[in-house]
């Protein structure tokens, strides 16, 4: 029966804006999705990296230490020795030093004559953040500085925390935002058609046969502008995935993004046809109580 | 039947939801048996579409009993008032008919809604066009149809589906004579057949020449029955 247009309500909703809107916010909600599960997976993958990692900075190195027997450097690392939870502390090398400062300070550190601190790298097995570890460094050899990628971790993962509820909440309000098109276009309809409702109505037709007419239409529309914003979403999503690239350690592109990503998307003109079609009964229905 | 016992009617305004309306119908009784036929006359203003309207379910009364072919009006539900109104034939004075369709799908609109096959509808109506006199206008549209033409269609949309109560407003208004004439031919084969009829009309050489019990309405108020 709803092939043909026998109770004349096909064009019975804006058959252009309402797409359009809804493939727009198809698209901000590809890119929040995309946000929460790439910062999702980033977060994890630095945390693995970072909570384990001490990075230690020595200056003047090479000058005596508090009790005047050893080096700073040597110091130091005679007392992480010592330490337990330390494993495996390496002082990093002068090329390997100046491979790190390179990005900020080029290619020719070793000419420019710097006084370099220290460095060593080494791992953290102890319970808890090495909270403590810097001021008993900075017994032998003042000023060291412990970096403990913990920290580090602890903040990538607040950061990553809130941006994941930002992400969640404009999922939320791109979604209420939708329903109010839908309700909008609906009522816009229904306006439209008031006259021919009313005859059908007056004819004996059913409130869900009529509601079920503008919700088919709605769900088609918002459908097809679900489907439309998630794929212009792909190409924007592959090129984040390629800026993203020398963080995650991955190749980029689009083959790059989270796999739950490629579970998600196709969940999200599901979730517009969904809203879509409970928008539209809702507010048919309701509409249809004011007539007698 | 129809029964209507101390009937009262007023128009909520929309602009004016609070105001206290006018009584448009007041203290309406009578009642039809089944397979009844009614003229329902009186001056123009007098009440006689908004007591239709209350017949067909189209308004709900402020004070009464109204009964609609066994069922009390009052305490029925949304889903059983549709289908109410599917066994009830209205003949609006305004025709009503939807613009975008056809004249043939105008009036398969009420089998449509009841879901008959589309060969039984092709059947009914094709017969029923040809009755009104339109079986060569049946692919017009209303707007490309003369005012006694969108009249017939509506008359054949109300009638298609033999309902057990056929209300008519003014069905005649914007018919000749001859037209007119064929038209209570119509109506009365199928009061012959059972359906309940009320025909509200100005026309009373009509009247006598099909005499019937008549109510007549003048102010909201009945003042003539039987
Ligand atoms: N929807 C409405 N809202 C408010 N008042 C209305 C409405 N419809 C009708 N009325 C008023 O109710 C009264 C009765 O109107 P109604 O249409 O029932 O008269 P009628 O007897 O059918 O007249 P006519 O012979 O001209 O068709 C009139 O005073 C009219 O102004
Ligand atoms: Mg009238």
């Amino acid at each position: 029966m709803a092939r043909r247009d026998d109770l004349g309500l096909r064009a019975a909703l804006a058959d252009r804006l309402l797409p359009v809107l809804v493939a727009a916010m198809s698209f901000l909600a590809a890119l929040a999705l995309a946000g929460t599960l790439a910062s999702a997976s980033l977060a994890a993958s630095w945390r693995v990296q970072a909570g384990a990692t001490l990075t230690i900075q020595v200056p003047q190195p090479d000058d005596p230490d508090v009790s005047g027997k050893l080096t700073r450097l040597a110091a130091v690392q005679a007392m992480l020795a010592r330490t337990p939870g330390v494993i495996n502390p390496t002082v990093m090398s002068e090329a390997d030093e100046n491979t790190l400062l390179a990005p900020w300070l080029g290619e020719n550190v070793a000419q420019l004559g710097l006084r370099m601190p220290g460095v060593i790298s080494a791992s953290w097995a102890g319970p808890g953040a090495p909270d403590a570890l810097g001021a008993t460094l900075g017994v032998v050899s003042p000023g060291t500085l412990v970096d403990a990628g913990a920290v580090w971790a602890a903040r990538v993962a607040a950061l990553t925390g809130s941006l994941q509820d930002c992400a969640a909440a404009v999922l939320v309000i791109v979604a209420l935002v939708a329903a109010a098109v839908v309700g909008v276009a609906a009522r816009a309809g229904l306006a439209q058609r008031r006259d021919t409702i009313t005859i059908v109505h007056g004819l004996g037709a059913q409130d869900g046969d009529i509601a079920n007419r503008f919700a088919s239409r709605a769900t088609l529309l918002v459908a097809a502008g679900a489907i439309a914003g998630t794929l212009l979403a792909l190409p924007v999503l592959a090129w984040l995935a390629a800026l993203a690239t020398p963080f995650s350690g991955a190749a980029g592109g689009l083959f790059n993004l989270p796999p739950p990503l490629w579970f998600a998307l196709p969940m999200l003109p599901l979730a517009a046809a969904g809203i879509g079609w409970v928008t539209a009964q809702l507010t048919v229905r309701g509409w249809l109580r004011s007539l007698a | 039947m129809v029964r209507f016992e101390d009937v009262w009617l007023k128009y909520r305004n929309p602009a004016h939801p609070g105001a206290s309306a006018r009584d448009v119908l007041r203290g309406i009784s009578f009642e039809i048996p089944d397979g009844g036929f009614r003229w329902l006359t009186g001056p123009s203003g007098a009440g006689k579409t908004s007591l239709l309207k209350l017949m067909y379910l189209a308004e709900h009364p402020a004070r009464g009993f109204i009964d609609i072919l066994g069922t009390r009006a009052a305490h029925i539900s949304r889903h059983d008032a549709a289908l109410l109104r599917r066994r009830i034939g209205v003949v609006y004075q305004d025709f009503r008919l939807l613009p975008q369709l056809s004249a043939y799908d105008n009036v398969a609109l009420p089998m449509r809604l009841a879901r008959r096959s589309e060969p039984q509808i092709a059947a009914d109506v094709s017969e029923i066009l040809r009755w009104v006199g339109l079986e060569d206008r049946m692919n017009a549209r209303p707007d490309e149809l003369s005012g006694g033409a969108q009249q017939r269609v509506a008359i054949a949309r109300a009638v298609v589906g033999r309902p057990k109560l056929l209300v008519a407003d003014e069905p005649t208004g914007n018919l000749d004579d001859e037209q007119a004439e064929r038209l209570l031919l119509l109506i009365t084969a199928l009061n012959r057949l059972g359906t309940t009829v009320v025909v509200a009309t100005h026309n009373m050489a009509l009247v006598e020449r099909y005499p019937a019990p008549v109510l007549r309405i003048e102010a909201g108020r009945l003042v003539g029955h039987g």
